[in-house]
């Protein structure tokens, strides 16, 4: 292989994995070894770890189980603690973390959400605030009517970047003011009862920085305008944004370097405006 | 019940929700992170600027049709052409954040296959803004409690009831790994590609037509499959091709190849009398600025036929920008070359980049139908529209056949798969309203039996003993084949090889072993089982592929080519003309018709269907041949001879709608 010729790449690329077999079970670290292969990413190492399914020391090991899809950091699914970093693994080049670290590279679980099995975790409490905080344009009808308001060039570009929140949680991760709702099905409690126990329980726990920001989004919009005082009440509600510490971590790690900090600000002062106009009125 | 949620479920969904059904909606992944959010171009329609250039419906229906070289049936295409402003205004309702003019308006521009700026989008991530307004729209039917969501379900296949018709599906839950039966009145497929067939796409990792495939080995029928789009240039990745986007070419991008094969040396320092720049000395005329379908034959040719890919593992030729400045590299393609970069970790403004054609789209799908209208389009509410021949499954999105023929324009799929997803709906409500039986009636032993049919195909996967075949391996293997003989330039030698071979690995795929036997979370099974259901589909293409004896759309086989005129002498090349236009004229009889396959246990069946092309007429795509001219001329004589005498009856080939501006 040309490429590898006196570059000082290893022979062979560590992995250290901290894998977990379900839910509410022991953690355990696990190494693998990979043949060392120019422009791989991690997604691409981990695939080859699954295709062997053996650890180093020989072992054959059940294959690491993880979450991905568009491998073009562009659908939210793959984000891991890449070398203790919470980041999308599809982004994460090989090379460059050797070059950091040639001795080996570790991946852990996010540790916010609930394990699933190895790498994989529940994020479903990052879609539950979506809901709280109504992330949707109340259209009347998806008949034609015509086209939608008139937008300046102005307003569109300060939309776009918030529009492209891919849900990946890495945010949350970051935040100190996140900490994480673990929930176990009770014995005899059927499926829609536990979802229901677990929505509510996010509910009351912190939001966090993404669905601030979406709340921010879709009160900009003409038509989302029409319901942004729900939007607001749900952001000021037990777990909304008075929880926020402002550590600006949440937007240090955003993969699509979302203006987070600045969200939580025009949130900030919705939700002020709002409670006075709540005192007025009352 | 919908299956799969990218722009062609969650329309479907969302639509249903709104005439008051009740959906429940089951998808690999969270609907939010399908597959249609890596598109990044954008999205088609006329709109009130191109109108004044002459552009209206009709126009960018032909434009469909021919860049589909005539191989899709008319009137669901007119259909949606028509309401393609629609569906975009539509989207902008819902919050789309398209790039705006300054003064407010969508901003447009123009794409491959037309003259008019009708493409809509948003910065470098359309698909991605479309999914997520549609998705935003079924959580709000979610908590209205209209939609429940099964996410991180795989769809095990069609429940069939002793009539033969749908009644709802199995699915397994990929975390616990339950298997359920799904009782409902109809299902719809909206679930996407196959491109893992060719192990690596640009397509994401859950396309692997396991779902489709399990329709068609359910009986469902399977239209042209052998019409797969290849990308010319992405970017080869171990785990995925992504797409590098053509401007890349238009903005000075020059291809080449070292003149050794495989020089170990780094391209820098390659002389510039070492280096082949291919596509400049074959055709002096376009040079890199070929178009798509021949830049992608001659990268793939120079890789495989003569064997001077830049490295010696992995095809690749070398896309080189760095002779141009570095600043206005950043100003023109900043946005592209940091997905360069941030893949490949290497800045291609100092750097050549490595790429190679991919496959990137596929054409043919599960069988679909529809109902016509007296005026050539959709009978919208028909129950016939997009229903496969099973009785209330039905298709849509990219999974369907319907709308692009023998290849797709750029920025028309984002259309068809929102399109097919919401006029589904009234067609289904209509169902609902005259079915006599609904799933409620049926006994609960047609579901129990079908769950336990499908728990002992799983356990059975699951006790196999150890020591078989590595699917992850077969995989590789399966992509490679196909790769080789089911992409860019077919021809039936190697065809013939890549059915045995795949043949070979199917029986060889009988025998994977797993190495996680587990019931929690167990990716390993669920991998084998989608890897076992892309042999029908890959035997599909092949067949298609092998028995296609011409060259149509995507599918090029040089030895079926059309040749160019020769002679110099006017006369003489008249009559070559008309040799030509009569050659054509037998090979619209002969092949003017869609693949149709039928799956019979081991192998696909194939017979062909007409094709209704009574709105416009086929004719000749003339691109880059010589004498154009000439055959274009003799042509037009014809088709005006053609629609003199057909007159009054039954004028099936010139059609009973006219539009005057239709060209
Ligand atoms: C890189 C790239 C760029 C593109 N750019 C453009 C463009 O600019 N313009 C354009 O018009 N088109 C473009 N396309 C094409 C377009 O993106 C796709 O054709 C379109 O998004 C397909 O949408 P869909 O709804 O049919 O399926 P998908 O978005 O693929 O969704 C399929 C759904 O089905 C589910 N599913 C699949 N199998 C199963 C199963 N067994 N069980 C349960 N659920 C299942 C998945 O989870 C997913 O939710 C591009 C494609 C690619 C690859
Ligand atoms: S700014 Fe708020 S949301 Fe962001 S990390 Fe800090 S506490 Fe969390
Ligand atoms: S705001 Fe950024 S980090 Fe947070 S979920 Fe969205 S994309 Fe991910
Ligand atoms: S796989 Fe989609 S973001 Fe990484």
């Amino acid at each position: 292989m040309g490429s590898t010729n006196g570059n000082g790449k290893p022979e062979f690329i560590t992995v250290r994995i901290l894998r977990q077999d379900g839910p509410g079970q022991e953690s355990y670290w696990e190494r693998h070894q990979v043949p060392y292969e120019p422009e791989l990413n991690v997604i691409s190492l981990l695939q080859k770890v699954a295709a062997q399914a053996r650890s180093v020391d020989g072992k054959q090991v059940a294959p690491v189980c993880w979450d991905c899809n568009c491998l073009e950091e562009v659908c939210g699914a793959c984000t891991m603690l890449v070398n203790g970093k919470t980041r999308q693994s599809c982004s994460a080049l090989v090379d460059r973390l050797l070059e950091d670290n040639s001795n080996e590279i570790e991946l852990r679980p996010m540790t916010k959400f609930p394990v699933i099995r190895d790498l994989m975790v529940d994020r479903g409490r990052v879609f539950q605030a979506l809901k709280k905080v109504q992330a949707w344009i109340p259209v009347d009808t998806y008949y034609d009517m015509g086209p939608g308001p008139r937008i300046a060039r102005k307003e569109q570009e300060q939309a776009y970047p918030l529009s492209e929140c891919m849900s990946c949680g890495c945010c949350l991760e970051a935040c100190p003011q996140y900490t994480k709702v673990e929930l176990t099905q009770q014995d005899g409690e059927s499926a829609e009862d536990f979802e229901a126990r677990k929505a509510k329980a996010y509910d009351h726990a912190f939001i966090g920085a993404h669905a601030i920001s979406q709340a921010v989004l879709f009160n900009s919009h003409p038509t989302g305008k029409g319901n942004a005082d729900d939007r607001v009440d749900a952001l000021t509600a037990p777990g909304g944004i008075q929880l926020c510490g402002n550590a600006q971590n949440c937007v240090a790690v955003c993969p699509k370097h979302i203006p987070l900090t600045t969200s939580i600000a025009r949130a900030g002062r919705a939700a002020t405006v709002r409670g006075l106009k709540r005192f007025f009125d009352a | 019940m919908v299956i799969g949620g990218g722009l062609a479920g969650l329309a479907a969904t969302m639509k249903l929700a709104e005439l008051g059904i009740d959906v429940d909606l089951m998808s690999l992944t969270p609907v939010k992170r399908s597959h249609s959010v890596c598109a990044q171009g954008g999205i088609n329609s006329c709109n009130d600027a191109t109108r004044q250039l002459g552009d209206n419906e009709w126009k960018h229906f032909d434009d469909t049709v021919y860049g589909g070289d005539f191989l899709q049936h008319q009137p669901p295409v007119k259909e949606m052409a028509y309401w393609a402003p629609k569906v975009i205004d539509l989207m902008d309702r819902l919050g789309v954040t398209f790039n705006r003019t300054p003064e407010g308006f969508l901003y447009r521009r123009r794409f491959g296959g037309t003259l008019y700026k009708r493409t809509a989008f948003a910065g470098a991530t359309t698909g991605q803004q479309l999914l997520y307004a549609l998705d935003e729209q079924v959580r709000r039917w979610e908590c209205e409690g209209k939609v429940t969501k099964y996410e991180f379900w795989d769809f095990l296949g069609p429940i069939l009831d002793d009539s033969g018709a749908c009644r709802g599906c199995l699915g397994q839950d990929l975390v616990s790994m339950e298997i359920r039966a799904f009782p409902a009145d109809a299902v719809i497929l909206a679930t996407g590609g196959c491109g893992l067939i060719y192990g690596r796409s640009t397509m994401s990792m859950v396309c692997t037509g396991s779902a489709v495939s399990r329709a068609f080995q359910a009986g469902a029928k399977y239209g042209n499959g052998e019409f797969i789009q290849v990308h010319p240039t992405a970017i080869p990745g171990a785990d995925k091709l992504r797409l590098m986007s053509e401007s890349a070419r238009g903005e000075g991008g020059r291809v080449w190849v070292p003149k050794k094969a495989q020089d170990p040396r780094s391209p820098k320092d390659i002389p510039e009398s070492e280096r082949y720049y291919f596509l400049e000395e074959r055709y002096p005329e376009y040079g890199n600025l070929v178009p798509r379908d021949i830049a992608t034959r001659e990268i793939f040719d120079i890789c495989v036929n003569d064997g001077l890919s830049v490295e010696a593992g992995r095809q690749c030729v070398y896309l080189d920008l760095t002779h141009i400045d570095p600043q206005e590299l950043t100003r023109k393609l900043g946005g592209i070359l940091g997905i360069y970069e941030k893949f490949q970790g290497v800045d291609p403004r100092f750097t050549p980049m490595k790429i190679f054609p991919a496959v990137h789209y596929s054409m043919g799908g599960l069988w679909a139908d529809y109902e016509r209208t007296a005026e050539g389009g959709l009978q919208i509410g028909s129950p016939r529209n997009h229903v496969t021949n099973i009785p209330a499954l039905y298709a849509v999105g990219e999974c369907d056949y319907q709308y692009h023929g023998g290849n797709r324009l750029g920025a028309n799929s984002l259309l068809s798969c929102i399109f097919s997803g919401l006029i589904v709906a009234p067609g289904i409500e209509n169902l609902l309203a005259s079915q006599e039986k609904t799933a409620a009636d049926q006994t609960g032993s047609l579901y129990a039996s079908a769950v336990r049919q499908a728990q002992q195909q799983h356990d059975d996967l699951l006790k196999r003993s150890g020591g078989g075949e590595n699917p992850y391996l077969l995989h590789q293997q399966l992509g490679d084949v196909m790769t080789k003989a089911a992409t860019v330039v077919r021809n039936n030698a190697q065809l013939d090889d890549a059915i045995e071979t795949v043949n070979e690995l199917a029986a060889r795929a009988e025998k994977c072993s797993l190495s996680d036997s587990g019931n929690w979370t167990n990716q390993n099974v669920v991998f084998t089982k989608s890897l076992l259901d892309m042999f029908p589909i890959a035997k599909t293409i092949l067949k298609g592929a092998r028995q296609r004896d011409e060259c149509r759309g995507a599918h090029y086989k040089p030895a079926f080519e059309m040749p160019s005129l020769k002679s110099d002498e006017a006369a003489e090349r008249r009559r070559e003309a008309e040799a030509w236009c009569d050659r054509f004229e037998q090979n619209i009889d002969k092949w003017l018709k869609s693949t149709v396959a039928t799956w019979n246990g081991e192998q696909p069946d194939i017979v062909y269907e007409d094709v209704d092309t009574s709105l416009i007429p086929p004719r000749p795509r003339l691109y880059g041949l010589v004498g154009a001219e000439e055959i274009d001329q003799v042509w037009k004589e014809r088709q005006r001879n053609r629609d003199k005498s057909a007159g009054g009856n039954g004028a099936a080939k010139s059609g009973d709608v006219k539009e005057p501006a239709a060209t």
